[in-house]
C-alpha cells in the first residue's frame, strides 16, 4: 500500500498510536485487563471503557445461540487475541509475487489494473488517482457537514455524537456476539448526515478496506438526522484473504424524521475450501432504527462468502409511517452454511415493510432463511409483504425457510409467499438446444432469479454482484 | 419438397436408446434430405418425442446402439450445444420457463452464439431489437413478449410461437418440431404453420412430430412415418396421414409387419 495513501486516509492515527504500537499484539484470552488495554491503546474516554466493561460482564453471563441451523465446533474464546495493532499488510515487491489464483479472481471480477496491485498488497509507490479521489471525496463531504470517519476517530473527535447513539439500536447485551463485539471492538466506521443533507455520493468503505486490516470485531454506526439521506456501500467484491476465524461485527443505523438510509452489502469473505476446511464464521448483528416519522431503512445484501453466515439485518419501525426493506441474495456452495434473514418490528402506525429473500444452494451447502415479522398492538395499519424463494443446484444441498409471524394488531396486513425451484436438466437442456453452454445458462438463470434484489443495488455493485455469482457457482453444474 | 440433387442431411441407422434403464427406441432407420418435410406420427408412448430428444442430445436418454450422421458427421460426437450451433433445432413440446431472464436477452444470446459459430456478424441489443421485431411479425407476436421473462406466464400458444420465433432466428438446417400443434387453437395453428412454411427452404429440412393429421393440412409432408414401440413400422406419403385420421393406428402394424424399419 502506498505510504502516501495510507497517511492520507489514516489521518486519525497521526495522533500517535499506529507507529507506537505497530508490533503490538495482546496476549490471547479475554478478561477485564485486556479490555482496559484495548481502551487505553485507543486513548478512549472513561464512558467508552464503561460501555465495554458493561458489555463484557453481560457477555460472561450469556450463552452462544444454539438455535441457528448451522453446525460448527465450539469456539474457544480464550484462544483468540483481541487486540492487534492495525499494522500494514505484508508488502510484496511486484505483481509477480502475487498468488496467481488471486490475480485470476481480479481478472474475472474486472478489478481495474491499477487497483489490483493495491488490493493484492503490492507496494506501489504512489497511486495518484486514488489519492486525488480520496482527497476530493473527503473535502466534498466536509463541505456539507457530513462526518465519515473511523469509529476510533469519531470517539476522539465527536464523542458527544457517538455517546448519544452508540448501543441505542443494538444494546450491549443484545445477543452473545453483539455483547462480545461491544466489549472488544477495535475499529469500524462512523457516518453522520446532518439535518436536511442529502449525501452527494454513495459512501463506501472502499478506501478504508484498501488501507487497513479489517478487524475481527468491526463496529459501524450511521446516523441520519431529520430529512437527511445516505446510501452506504459495505465491502468490496474483491475476495479478502483474511485468515480470521471469527468475524463478529455490529452495525447500527438510526434514521430520524423523514430520513432515509440505504445500506448495501456485497460480502465475499473467505468461504473455506471445497472440502469445507477453513473460512470465516460471520456472526453479525445489523439493525436499523427507523425512529422518526416517515423514516426509511433499506438493507440490500448479497452474501456469497464465509463458511458460516449468521446475520439478520433488521428494522425497528418505531416512527409512524416508517418503512423497512430487506432485499437479500444468499449463495452457498461446497460446505458453506448460511442462516440469514431479517426482523421487521412494527411499532408505529401505518408502518410498512418488504422482505425479498433469494437463497441459492449448491454443492453440500445448507441455506436457511429465518425471518421475523412482528406487529405490535400499537402498529395500526401496518403492512408487511414477504417473499422467500429458494433455488437448489444439485441434489446434495439444502434450503430451509423459518418464517416467524407475530401479529398483535387486528388492522395489520401480512403476506408471505415462498417458493422452491431447482436448476434442472431440462432447463439446461433448453439453453443447450439454443447453443448456450451450461456455465452461461446457470449464470443467466441465477441472475434472473435474483433480479428483484440486484435491481436494488447501486449500478456498479449490481454489475459486480452479477459477475461474482457466476464466478462463485462456476463448475457447480456440469 | 422432394427435389432433384438434394443432399442427405440426416441419416439414422438402427438407433436404440434407453431412459431410466428402459429401452424406448428399438432400432430406428430414417433418412432426411434437404428440402424435405417428414412427419412422424404414432400413439402416446410410441417413442416419437424420445427420438426428437435423442437427436437433440438430452442427457436423460442414453444411446445404446445404432448411428446418426448429420451432414456426414457423427451426431453423437457433438454436445447438445454443439449440435444446436451446427444447425439442429428442437422446438420443445413443453418450452421451459426461465423467470427473470428477459426473452430479448435470451433470444439475442442464442442468435449471437449461432451467428458466431457460422462466422457471421453478431448484433448489439439495438440492432437485434429491429431484427427480432421483424421476425415477430411473421408469427403475429406482440413485441411486448421481448420484455417478459422467457416463456414466463406465456399461454400454451404463446410458448409455441416463441419456439418458432427461435427457429426463425436461428435458421437451422434441421428443425424438429415436437408436437408444436398441441395446445394451439385454430388461429394460432394457422399462424404457426404459416410461419414454419415460410422458413422451409431447399437447404433445410423439417421433422414434424405429431399425434394428429390436423397440422399436416397446413404443412404438407413429403413422408409420413408411423412409430410404434420404438420403431418406424410404416412409411408413406401425405395420404397415409389421412388414412390414419380415419382408421386410427391399430391397423398399421397388423397389416404390414414386414415394412418395419423400411
Amino acid at each position: 500500500m502506498s505510504a502516501v495513501l495510507q497517511n492520507l486516509v489514516n489521518q486519525p492515527y497521526k495522533h500517535g498510536f499506529v507507529t507506537e504500537i505497530e508490533s503490538d499484539i495482546a496476549p490471547k484470552g479475554l478478561n477485564e485487563d485486556i479490555i482496559k488495554l484495548i481502551s487505553a491503546k485507543k486513548g478512549e474516554p472513561a464512558w467508552m471503557l464503561d460501555f465495554r466493561l458493561k458489555a463484557y460482564y453481560q457477555w460472561l453471563k450469556m450463552d452462544e445461540p444454539k438455535w441457528p441451523n448451522v453446525k460448527y465446533p465450539k469456539i474457544d474464546f480464550q484462544a483468540i487475541s483481541y487486540y492487534a495493532a492495525p499494522k500494514p499488510k505484508k508488502k510484496l515487491s511486484s505483481m509477480d509475487e502475487v498468488d496467481p489464483e488471486l490475480l485470476r479472481t481480479f481478472e474475472k471480477l474486472g478489478v481495474p489494473m491499477h487497483e489490483r496491485a493495491a488490493l493484492a498488497g503490492v507496494a506501489v509507490d504512489v497511486i495518484f488517482d486514488s489519492v486525488s479521489v480520496a482527497t476530493t471525496y473527503k473535502q466534498k463531504l466536509a463541505e456539507v457537514g457530513i462526518i465519515f470517519c473511523s469509529i476510533s476517530e469519531a470517539v476522539q473527535m465527536h464523542p458527544e455524537l457517538v455517546r448519544q447513539y452508540l448501543g441505542t439500536v443494538v444494546p450491549v447485551g443484545d445477543n452473545y456476539y453483539a455483547a462480545l463485539n461491544s466489549a472488544v471492538f477495535t475499529d469500524g466506521t462512523f457516518c453522520f448526515i446532518p439535518k436536511g443533507v442529502q449525501c452527494p455520493m454513495d459512501l463506501s468503505t472502499y478506501f478504508r478496506i484498501n488501507t487497513e486490516e479489517s478487524g475481527q470485531f468491526e463496529r459501524t454506526l450511521i446516523v441520519a438526522e431529520e430529512g437527511a439521506s445516505v446510501s452506504y456501500l459495505e465491502g468490496c467484491t474483491a475476495p479478502k484473504f483474511d485468515t480470521n476465524q471469527l468475524h463478529a461485527a455490529v452495525v447500527e443505523l438510526v434514521a430520524l424524521d423523514n430520513a432515509d438510509i440505504k445500506y448495501s452489502t456485497v460480502q465475499n469473505w473467505y468461504a473455506g475450501d471445497e472440502n469445507g476446511l477453513g473460512g470465516i464464521y460471520n456472526f453479525v448483528t445489523k439493525r436499523g432504527l427507523a425512529k422518526g416519522t416517515n423514516s426509511r431503512i433499506s438493507w440490500t445484501q448479497v452474501e456469497t462468502g464465509s463458511a458460516i453466515t449468521w446475520k439478520y439485518p433488521s428494522c425497528i419501525l418505531q416512527g409512524d409511517n416508517s418503512v423497512g426493506e430487506f432485499y437479500s441474495v444468499a449463495v452457498t456452495n461446497n460446505y458453506q452454511q448460511a442462516d440469514t434473514g431479517t426482523k421487521m418490528i412494527h411499532i408505529g402506525k401505518n408502518t410498512r415493510s418488504t422482505i425479498v429473500s433469494k437463497g441459492i444452494s449448491s454443492g453440500h451447502s445448507n441455506n436457511s432463511y429465518r425471518g421475523l415479522v412482528r406487529i405490535a398492538p400499537t402498529a395500526a395499519g401496518a403492512r408487511n409483504y414477504s417473499q422467500c424463494d429458494s433455488m437448489l443446484i444439485g441434489d446434495k444441498c439444502g434450503a430451509h425457510t423459518f418464517p416467524y409471524i407475530q401479529v398483535r394488531n387486528q388492522e395489520a396486513k401480512v403476506e408471505h409467499e415462498a417458493s422452491t425451484s431447482k436448476i434442472g436438466e431440462d432447463q439446461l437442456f433448453y439453453f443447450a438446444q439454443r447453443g448456450i453452454g451450461s456455465e452461461e445458462a446457470v449464470s443467466m438463470i441465477i441472475n434472473g432469479f435474483c433480479k428483484d434484489v440486484f435491481q436494488q443495488l447501486p449500478m456498479e455493485f449490481a454489475v459486480e454482484a452479477t459477475k461474482l455469482l457466476g464466478f462463485k457457482l462456476e463448475g457447480s453444474v456440469g | 419438397m422432394i427435389r432433384e440433387g438434394s443432399r442427405i442431411l440426416l441419416e439414422v441407422r438402427g438407433l436404440r436408446a434407453v431412459v431410466n434403464g428402459i429401452e424406448i427406441l428399438k432400432g430406428i432407420d430414417l433418412t432426411v434430405r434437404s428440402g424435405e418435410v417428414h412427419a412422424i406420427m404414432g400413439t402416446n408412448g410410441s417413442g416419437k418425442s424420445t427420438f426428437a430428444k435423442v437427436l437433440a442430445g438430452h442427457s436423460a436418454y442414453q444411446v445404446t446402439g445404432g448411428s446418426v450422421l448429420f451432414e456426414g458427421r457423427d451426431l453423437f460426437d457433438l454436445s447438445p450445444e454443439e449440435r444446436a450451433r451446427a444447425g439442429v433445432f428442437l422446438a420443445f413440446q413443453y418450452p421451459i420457463e426461465i423467470p427473470g431472464v428477459a426473452n430479448s436477452h435470451f433470444l439475442r444470446l442464442a442468435y449471437n452464439t449461432v451467428q458466431a459459430q457460422r462466422g457471421k456478424e453478431e448484433l448489439d441489443p439495438l440492432e437485434f431489437e429491429d431484427f427480432v421485431r421483424d421476425k415477430m411479425k411473421l408469427l403475429e407476436m406482440n413485441p411486448e413478449f421481448l420484455d417478459r421473462g422467457v416463456n414466463e406466464g406465456f399461454s400454451g400458444g404463446e410458448k409455441k410461437r416463441n419456439e418458432i420465433l427461435q427457429m426463425a432466428l436461428l435458421e437451422p438446417r434441421l428443425a424438429i418440431l415436437d408436437e408444436t400443434d398441441s395446445g394451439l387453437d385454430i388461429d394460432a395453428l394457422r399462424i404457426v404453420t404459416t410461419g414454419v412454411n415460410k422458413l422451409s427452404t431447399a437447404d433445410n429440412a423439417i421433422i414434424l412430430v405429431t399425434h394428429y393429421q390436423r397440422m399436416l393440412n397446413y404443412i404438407v409432408p413429403d413422408f409420413v412415418h408411423v412409430m410404434r414401440a420404438g420403431q418406424i413400422i410404416k412409411t408413406g406419403g401425405k395420404e397415409l396421414a389421412l388414412d390414419l385420421e380415419t382408421r386410427g393406428y391399430d391397423w398399421v402394424g397388423a397389416e404390414q409387419p414386414a415394412m418395419a424399419g423400411a
